[in-house]
């Protein structure tokens, strides 16, 4: 009736699952209860839920990204505490649980931290920077965002229901086959991904075709704000390369379930056919994760400047060459696989190459602040962070490119630390800069300054504290996921990262602190012209937080950073009064088809997972008639009268003239 | 090109830019061309998940375990009957779309009909070749060529059944609600769809069949 899942499943002998899980599961009935009690659910479910509004939904996704960094800290304190203290003794954390911890951090930080973060920026701007008012797709980008939280949701059960995987981020054969790994563990991992997968390859396909498709008139292909040529990229990478994350894990999911034999040890199986394929998928990812982080520092770095972006054209070239170079370097991953030196050669030249274009971006950076007004606003802080950082993790990675010395730091904590160094020197710093900056834009009031420059500055030292001696670590001949060790040298560095870390959680606590806190004082931080920080490109050209309908007249571009020259225009000639002939607008209707999709899907992970099978037959059959149902009904719109738009248009207006110029309020 | 031309990049006296193709962008494309092209970047990725099963069929093509090859299990004759139905239908699913262009319900539900007993009868003669090799003891799990070979073709196959249910709710839609704008894009994703199965096809019996029994 239950396939493989009993009481033993709920690991009711650990007190640290048991207690987290619990705390967490208190504070979401909590949360749930109070929702309820005030009657927020209504709300809620028309507002939110069924929202197919590309602001609401990048809203959800990146309000997930920080929830899910909360998740995979606590992994990271976890394994950082174990190393400082694992010297000659186990720890507090058993090897099995060890495992399970770095595995479940690595999926989460990139899975459903990094990735939902800059899908949910990119969802959230991209269609205002274009000028447009919506995506090309909104009710499967509702379907994409609620099956990434899929995703999340049932790693997250696996804390509390069975087990994570063990065999790290990615799970290698033959260590994740079944002989191996007879848990539910190593499925966990396969049926979360798989089903957050096809989430994020929706979200890929509807942001390639809002970007090809959806312009105002004018937007051509080079005036299009920096942002927009990476989202670009970013999901042109995604197109190409998830579809073979899919069929990689389901190439192991067939070994797993049916006895295939894809990535065995016997009957003629390919372990290293396994490192290629999920490579093949796992670099361009990396790529997929910073070039949306190199499109806000862009933005950041331009408006914060007062400049246009130095070399926009050539930002544009190094961006597409990246998405093209992503695609040939994969085999730097294995060097020590013994492709034999000309294979080696050929890879490690392709990776350095591909640094060339990143450095073509930072001079652009730098360029484009020489000679500017550069105001230290936090994003700003956040961009200049970023680039001092992710220069050093850059040229580590060039130095790991080098194949002799890849031999000699593989599986080191050198490279932890310079993966790390990019991740979150880049994606995440990227991540919270565009957060800062396109807050008030999402919200209509600004974040707290003081406590977010102290996160930042938390987070900085935090980094460098914790990471560069990781570094020392590698060369000191430290491999990574060690439970415990019994070398001397190591261990004062141990606690130096630890503390570290520390600092990185007192950044954490800021971050919330200013959150809470900018929310009791949003009527203080309100932004009413809709442009708090003097931006450039037209997501600042409407009001904040934007109307449904984005822009009540779709603004007609006439070149690069659209909103600057509209501003400078009416800076020389004192606007007449602003007349303009509104019409109907249609948006698309909202749609339960998301929600009750991804919760088809959660039954059917969760029984695929457990063995249930009729469970999984029942979650299949709703998932598919839930489309059908959405597919049969009429009415898929709804109209916005001429005469609202236009009242809330004018209002905006007003509002924006009377304080961009005093007195003209008429 | 003129010096004019150069300095004052926004006067345009010759009419080069048009001639260059750099026409001003026009604003938004229209949703049968979103749609569309929306669509076939799902093929596109469709397409590369493909590619992954056909590099692992290359890669495992020897991978026998001394057990049976392409040579000894393939039945080109067989592959070739099925071929022929699959090409056929795909020429019947272009009569449907010229119908539904021409917005004549009988032509539609006729050559849709007869696309999905095309579709069946490849179907079921895969479906017959599967069986029977399970019989004979080569069945998936025999090694990894036939781990590979299984998910590739069952991998297409599995597709054309989504079509086929996919074809099965043109119908009916079309039967219900007639040729309303938005179940006219729905039928040329279908059309998009179905083709780029066909596309799929040939590739797997150039490399799963032909080459695959030369081993």
């Amino acid at each position: 009736m239950l396939g493989k899942l009993d009481w033993s499943a709920v690991p009711l002998d650990q007190p640290i699952p048991m207690i987290t899980s619990g705390v967490v599961g208190l504070a979401i009935l909590g949360v749930l209860v109070w929702v309820a009690v005030k009657g927020h659910l209504p709300y809620l479910w028309k507002e939110w839920i069924t929202s197919v509004d590309h602001k609401r939904i990048g809203v959800m996704y990146t309000l997930l990204a920080m929830v899910m960094l909360l998740r995979g800290f606590a992994d990271a304190i976890m394994m950082r505490s174990q190393q400082a203290i694992a010297y000659h003794s186990q720890g507090y954390l058993p090897p099995e649980h060890f495992n399970q911890i770095f595995s479940a951090h690595g999926t989460i930080m990139v899975f459903f931290v990094a990735m939902p973060f800059v899908i949910g920026l990119m969802n959230l701007i991209v269609p205002l920077q274009l000028g447009v008012r919506d995506v090309a797709f909104p009710t499967l980008n509702s379907v994409g965002f609620w099956l990434t939280a899929t995703g999340a949701l049932l790693v997250n059960i696996s804390l509390v229901v069975g087990e994570f995987a063990r065999t790290g981020w990615l799970p290698f054969p033959p260590l994740s086959e079944l002989t191996y790994s007879p848990g539910v563990g190593v499925d966990y991992y396969l049926w979360s991904l798989e089903i957050s997968g096809i989430g994020t390859l929706v979200a890929g396909i509807n942001l390639v075709t809002t970007v090809l498709k959806l312009r105002t008139g004018g937007m051509s292909y080079l005036r299009m704000p920096m942002f927009c040529w990476t989202t670009l990229a970013t999901n042109l990478l995604i197109v190409a390369a998830f579809p073979i994350l899919t069929a990689t894990l389901a190439m192991l999911i067939l070994d797993r379930y049916f006895g295939f034999h894809f990535f065995t040890n016997e009957a003629g199986g390919n372990v290293m056919m396994f490192m290629n394929l999920i490579w093949a998928w796992g670099h361009p990812e990396v790529y997929i994760l910073v070039l949306p982080a190199f499109g806000i520092f862009s933005e950041v770095v331009s408006t914060f400047s007062g400049k246009p972006l130095f070399g926009y054209r050539s930002m544009v070239l190094a961006t597409m060459a990246i998405c093209v170079i992503s695609f040939m370097v994969w085999l730097h991953h294995f060097f020590t696989m013994g492709a034999g030196p000309d294979v080696n050669a050929i890879f490690g030249i392709a990776s350095m190459i591909i640094a060339v274009p990143t450095g073509v971006k930072i001079y652009n950076w730098l360029f484009t602040m020489y000679g500017g007004r550069v105001r230290f606003e936090t994003p700003m802080l956040w961009a200049v962070g970023f680039m001092v950082t992710f220069i050093i993790g850059g040229l580590t990675g060039v130095l790991l490119a080098v194949p002799p010395a890849d031999f000699l730091l593989h599986n080191s904590l050198f490279l932890i630390a310079h993966f790390h160094n990019v991740i979150i020197g880049g994606v995440l710093f990227g991540a919270f800069a565009g957060y800062t900056y396109w807050f008030p834009k999402a919200f209509g009031f600004r974040l707290h300054d003081g406590l977010g420059r102290a996160a930042f500055w938390f987070w900085l030292v935090g980094f460098y504290i914790a990471f560069m001696p990781l570094y020392v670590l590698g060369f000191l001949g430290m491999t990574r996921r060690m439970q415990h060790y019994d070398v001397a040298e190591w261990r004062p560095w141990l606690v130096v990262a630890a503390a570290g870390a520390g600092l990185i959680l007192t950044g954490i606590i800021f971050q919330i602190l200013q959150l809470v806190i900018s929310i009791r004082r949003r009527e203080e931080l309100r932004d009413r012209t809709g442009d708090p920080w003097d931006g450039r490109s037209l997501e600042w050209a409407t009001a904040s937080p934007p109307p449904v309908f984005n822009f009540a007249i779709l603004p007609a571009v006439q070149g690069e950073d659209a909103y600057w020259q509209q501003k400078s225009r009416i800076k020389q000639q004192a606007p007449e009064k602003y007349e303009s002939r509104y019409e109907d607008i249609e948006m698309p209707r909202n749609s339960p088809t998301g929600f009750v999709c991804a919760f088809f899907a959660t039954v059917m992970g969760f029984a695929l997972i457990w063995h249930i099978w009729w469970m999984v037959i029942a979650g299949f059959v709703g998932a598919v008639a839930t489309f059908v149902v959405f597919a049969w009904r009429d009415h898929d719109e709804y109209i916005i009268p001429a005469a609202e738009v236009a009242r809330i248009d004018q209002a905006n207006l007003t509002e924006r003239y009377a304080l961009a110029i005093p007195g003209s309020a008429s | 090109m003129s010096d004019t031309a150069v300095a004052f990049p926004g006067s345009d006296p010759r009419q080069l830019r048009s001639m260059t193709g750099i026409v001003e962008h026009s604003g938004p494309a229209s949703k049968r061309i979103v749609t569309g092209y929306g669509f076939w970047i799902f093929i596109l990725s469709d397409m590369v998940m493909f590619s992954a099963f056909f590099a692992t069929y290359a890669v495992l093509l020897g991978q026998t375990a001394g057990g049976p090859s392409g040579h000894d299990l393939f039945d080109l004759r067989n592959v070739a009957i099925e071929t022929g139905f699959l090409l056929a239908s795909s020429f019947t699913c272009g009569l449907a779309s010229i119908a539904a262009d021409a917005r004549h319900t009988v032509w539609f539900q006729l050559a849709m009909a007869i696309t999905c007993a095309l579709g069946l009868c490849f179907l079921a003669i895969e479906l017959r070749e599967f069986t029977d090799l399970v019989a004979r003891g080569a069945g998936p799990t025999r090694s990894a060529f036939l781990s590979a070979f299984f998910t590739l073709v069952g991998c297409h196959g599995l597709h054309v059944s989504a079509g086929i249910l996919w074809l099965l709710t043109m119908m009916a839609q079309v039967f219900a609600k007639g040729f309303r704008a938005d179940i006219q894009r729905r039928i040329l994703c279908f059309a998009l769809f179905w083709h780029a199965l066909d596309i799929i096809w040939i590739a797997v019996f150039t490399v799963v069949y032909l080459i695959g029994s030369a081993r």
